[in-house]
């Protein structure tokens, strides 16, 4: 249980975001809500890749004494980690815009009032 | 803003742009890589829209010249990709490695690092770069024009 | 009924931490081990991040291109001012 403490912050971090994501009703709320659950997604990633005392897979100035393949920490979670995080930013980049352009058609961001089709 | 912070961003903004290049162009050494560099690169230009405000940037680069400047970069990625298709056997194959350009194999194990290597990953670093460069400083500067009128 | 939603799916989430392998011993890593040991031979980089990224899953680095440029030129045809 107490190795495991990455695991339940990620459960904490999803749990934090899927509230906002649920209970909230304000857009950027909202938005702020999924980016939380992504940042819990890629901690949750690196979490899967790590090994016990590990050294990031670089052999660029490589300290002596590390073992090849064991000593090293997994590199292909990293680097869909890398990957996701350009996704979550172009998302959040989508997401700010049309929500900027709701508030500008309807004059609010509640998400209940927006469903109502003024014009 | 006010002139002192006008005066600083001026004055940092080449370091910055110069340590993005940095992290692009040792992105198969060090930590870091095209999409680190880029964002380094993209904050600058954000630095300039706080201090100097988005209508004064926009006279020096526009949304438009920005998202040519992504393009390029996606256009570069997939003319390599095409290369490796055409030059070795499938496509994004690393047809670079052994070549005199970018092609030297470093020893196994740990070593100080050697520039002149990694095949076509450098050249992929530097195309994912201005991708990332022109895409959020566009976003970005967009997103300020669209916000209202001040300064 | 989203507060049913909501406890169902935290108790989801603490089973799967429950049957999760301890924290810093990966189950079964071969094909990470074998793109550490080869990586320096096969692409020439020392960051073995690196060369995941551009060589092993080089298609997903280009779908991910892909992803980046279509948002953002969503975003810049949202965001297009409208002339007055």
């Amino acid at each position: 249980m107490i190795y495991s403490i990455p695991f339940y912050t990620v459960i904490i971090l999803i749990l934090v975001g899927m509230y906002a994501m649920i209970f909230r009703r304000n857009l950027i709320k909202m938005a702020i809500g999924l980016t939380i659950v992504e940042s819990a997604v890629n901690l949750f990633l690196v979490t899967l890749g790590y090994r016990e005392g590990g050294v990031a897979p670089i052999y660029t100035n490589l300290p002596s004494g590390i073992k090849i393949p064991e000593g090293m920490v997994l590199p292909v979670p990293q680097a869909l980690t890398l990957t996701s995080i350009v996704i979550g930013v172009a998302i959040l980049a989508l997401m700010l815009s049309l929500s900027i352009m709701i508030y500008r058609h309807y004059g609010t961001l509640d998400s209940k009032k927006v469903r109502r089709l003024k014009e | 803003m006010t002139p002192v912070v006008r005066t600083i961003a001026a004055l940092i903004f080449p370091f910055i742009i110069i340590f993005s290049f940095y992290v692009i162009m040792h992105g198969h050494l060090t930590p870091g890589g095209g999409f680190q560099g880029g964002a380094i690169g993209a904050s600058a230009i954000v630095m300039l829209i706080v201090a100097y405000g988005a209508r004064n940037v926009k006279k020096k680069a526009k949304e438009e010249s920005l998202s040519i400047f992504e393009s390029i970069g996606g256009l570069v990625f997939v003319i390599v990709g095409i290369i490796g298709f055409v030059a070795a056997s499938s496509f994004l194959y690393n047809f670079l490695v052994g070549e005199p350009l970018f092609g030297t194999i470093p020893p196994f194990g740990s070593n100080p690092g050697i520039l002149n290597s990694g095949g076509i990953l450098p050249i992929l670093n530097i195309a994912v770069g201005m991708k990332v460069i022109g895409g959020l400083a566009s976003v970005v500067l967009v997103m300020a024009l669209a916000g209202g009128d001040e300064e | 009924m989203r507060w049913v939603a909501f406890v169902v799916f935290a108790a989801f989430l603490l089973f799967a931490a429950y049957e999760l392998h301890p924290f810093g011993e990966p189950d079964d890593s071969r094909m990470d081990d074998y793109i550490i040991s080869n990586a320096q031979n096969e692409t020439a980089a020392n960051n073995a991040v690196t060369s995941v990224v551009f060589d092993y899953r080089g298609y997903d680095t280009l779908g991910e291109a892909t992803v980046l440029f279509t948002a953002i030129a969503g975003a810049l045809v949202v965001l297009r001012r409208v002339k007055k």
